[in-house]
């Protein structure tokens, strides 16, 4: 089977002697839409890094639909779309000339860079703006743009380094929606990002990377399915004894505010028969954080190396 | 393959030239109101003063070398501070990422700084021709001398680039190392004029061998002879063309 993504083996040694990866292997398949996430300095961006030739590997082997990137470089780059995390175009030039001439050094011709340029600046929302420099763009516009860029050859495969990052809640989900169209029309995913809630939407499979290692590599059911319990807020009324609550793990976060660990098929009736019982009045509830953060802090804390922990 | 990298080399070099028209009243003004000033300070006030030099006025013997003056400088800053400014901001990633061979890479900055330079060349041409008459000796002896120098100085430019790691580093050898090879490089004299011994220091300046070169082809008078200076042009432009091909090839300053 060819893999959209092959890594083995993959490890990085920096001049300085940080070791960033201590040999990964990492296989993404055709269409899937794969989050690799990991805590700052993991080495996420140092393999995506690797991936796109902007890093030189120390050893392993990377192929990107079959082709090597030691043997096959020209063709292995031909397959990919790079969204990195920081605004790499160059301000001055406008829209339409950073597209064009992006499109241009992957051999597509300018009648034709044109003729995309334009759809994918429409379908980023960017044609009215094609003429203006990107300088003048807002920080959202730039992001869109950057994935416009990355689109213009038609990569089979896009790789997006924290795409989201400073993008307001609603330009995200039209991003999200965005990139969910892209991948059921065939493009392979592989996205980096803080915002778990983000890979929770998207991603199929994930995998995690901490100190160098990939210490999970999996499907994101499988990995949820992992969660033995989920802390849920439950805001409530005024009331004149604190309630007693028995058979979960409960501690009040200030004088209104209970926090209760619910167990994995524990259910929340019991407890919300132990509230109106004692005559409580839950005003609203919510998850205490996005549940694939809690698994992630979790399996990051328990997968942490020794030293680490105790510094 | 072919289709693809000639597309790449024609986007980056399209790039390139809308860089230095974009800002023209940086890249291509001043060049012409310094030398306009040349021509008329040491040309017309005080070059009337001085004579006659290897058989021509001197507004007629500097023309030739305030030419190459300007084509010197304007290949090599049009590359070093492009490929810089790209290094600086991030956006060599996008031809890094890129199937561009560094072939092209190398083509496309010097197809930059060769267009820069020749647009400047012309426009200095221009404006000597209110002083002075054009003389020309040789077409092709100036043609092959304006591509040669302006092609090594791109690529100086863009070693000077590969190394410069602030805007300082891009300026520092504009001025403290490529100007005064220029100056004491047979502008405004002939060495033929110095001592002995100043004449053999004066031939381990390469930039006498193109302003005498060029002006060879303008006036017919050398120097040295013209097939050393041809020789000595195409021995800079191997060298760095070698050294500059294998430092973006191990990614100096570009890759970690």
């Amino acid at each position: 089977m060819t893999y959209a993504l092959e890594i083995k083996d993959l490890k990085k040694v920096y001049g300085t002697g940080v070791v960033a990866l201590k040999g990964i292997n990492l296989n993404v398949e055709e269409g899937d839409f794969y989050a690799l996430l990991g805590p700052n300095g993991a080495g996420k961006s140092t393999t995506i890094g690797i991936i796109t030739s902007l890093v030189n590997k120390t050893s392993g082997k990377v192929k990107v639909f079959g082709h090597d990137l030691d043997t096959d470089l020209v063709r292995l780059k031909q397959q990919i779309g790079l969204v990195p995390q920081e605004f790499n175009f160059n301000p001055f030039e406008t829209v339409q000339q950073i597209v064009v001439n992006q499109a241009g050094y992957y051999g597509v011709s300018r009648k034709e860079a044109l003729e995309r340029s334009e759809k994918y600046l429409k379908q980023s929302d960017l044609w009215e703006k094609r003429n203006v420099r990107a300088r003048m763009l807002s920080g959202g516009m730039k992001r869109r743009l950057m994935i416009a860029r990355a689109l213009m050859h038609e990569p089979r495969l896009l790789i997006l380094d924290e795409p989201t990052a400073g993008v307001d809640i609603e330009l995200r989900r039209e991003m999200w929606t965005f990139l969910r169209e892209l991948n059921k029309n065939g493009t392979t995913i592989i996205l980096t990002t803080h915002y778990l809630e983000e890979a929770e939407m998207l991603c199929r499979n994930i995998g995690i990377i901490q100190s160098g290692e990939l210490i999970e590599n999996t499907s994101m059911k499988t990995l949820l399915a992992k969660l033995q319990f989920e802390t849920f807020i439950f805001d409530l009324d005024r009331f004149d004894k604190k309630p007693e609550i028995k058979g979960y793990t409960s501690y009040f976060e200030d004088e209104q505010t209970l926090a209760v660990e619910i167990e994995r098929n524990q259910g929340v009736n019991q407890l919300f028969e132990q509230l109106t019982q004692q005559g409580i009045k839950v005003l609203s509830m919510r998850n205490k954080s996005n549940r694939l953060e809690e698994l992630f802090l979790k399996i990051t804390e328990e997968k942490q190396p020794v030293e680490e922990k105790h510094v | 393959m072919f289709n693809l990298y000639f597309t790449a080399l024609k986007s980056l070099a399209v790039k390139e030239t809308n860089r230095y028209l974009r800002i023209w009243v940086q890249t291509l003004v001043p060049p012409v109101i310094t030398t306009s000033l040349y021509f008329v300070i040491f040309g017309n006030l005080i070059g009337g003063r001085i004579g006659q030099m290897e058989g021509f006025s001197y507004m007629e013997f500097i023309v030739p070398g305030l030419i190459m003056m300007s084509v010197i400088t304007s290949s090599y800053s049009n590359v070093s501070s492009s490929f810089f400014s790209q290094k600086f901001q991030k956006n060599i990633e996008e031809l890094l990422i890129a199937p561009v061979p560094t072939h092209v890479i190398m083509w496309g900055f010097v197809f930059g700084g060769l267009g820069r330079s020749i647009l400047v060349g012309i426009l200095v041409t221009v404006i000597s021709l209110f002083f002075v008459p054009l003389q020309v000796y040789s077409w092709l002896i100036i043609i092959l001398t304006l591509f040669m120098t302006s092609i090594l100085f791109s690529l100086a430019g863009l070693l000077n680039g590969i190394f410069a790691q602030s805007f300082d580093d891009v300026s520092i050898v504009p001025t403290f190392v490529l100007q005064p090879l220029t100056y004491l490089g047979g502008v405004f004299y002939s060495i033929s004029m110095l001592p002995p011994f100043w004449q053999a220091v004066s031939k381990v300046n390469p930039i006498v061998y193109m302003i005498s070169g060029f002006r060879y082809g303008f006036l017919g008078v050398i120097d040295v002879p013209v097939m050393v200076s041809m020789g000595i042009l195409v021995i800079f432009i191997v060298a760095l063309y070698a050294i500059c091909w294998y430092l973006i090839e191990k990614g100096r300053g570009l890759r970690s």
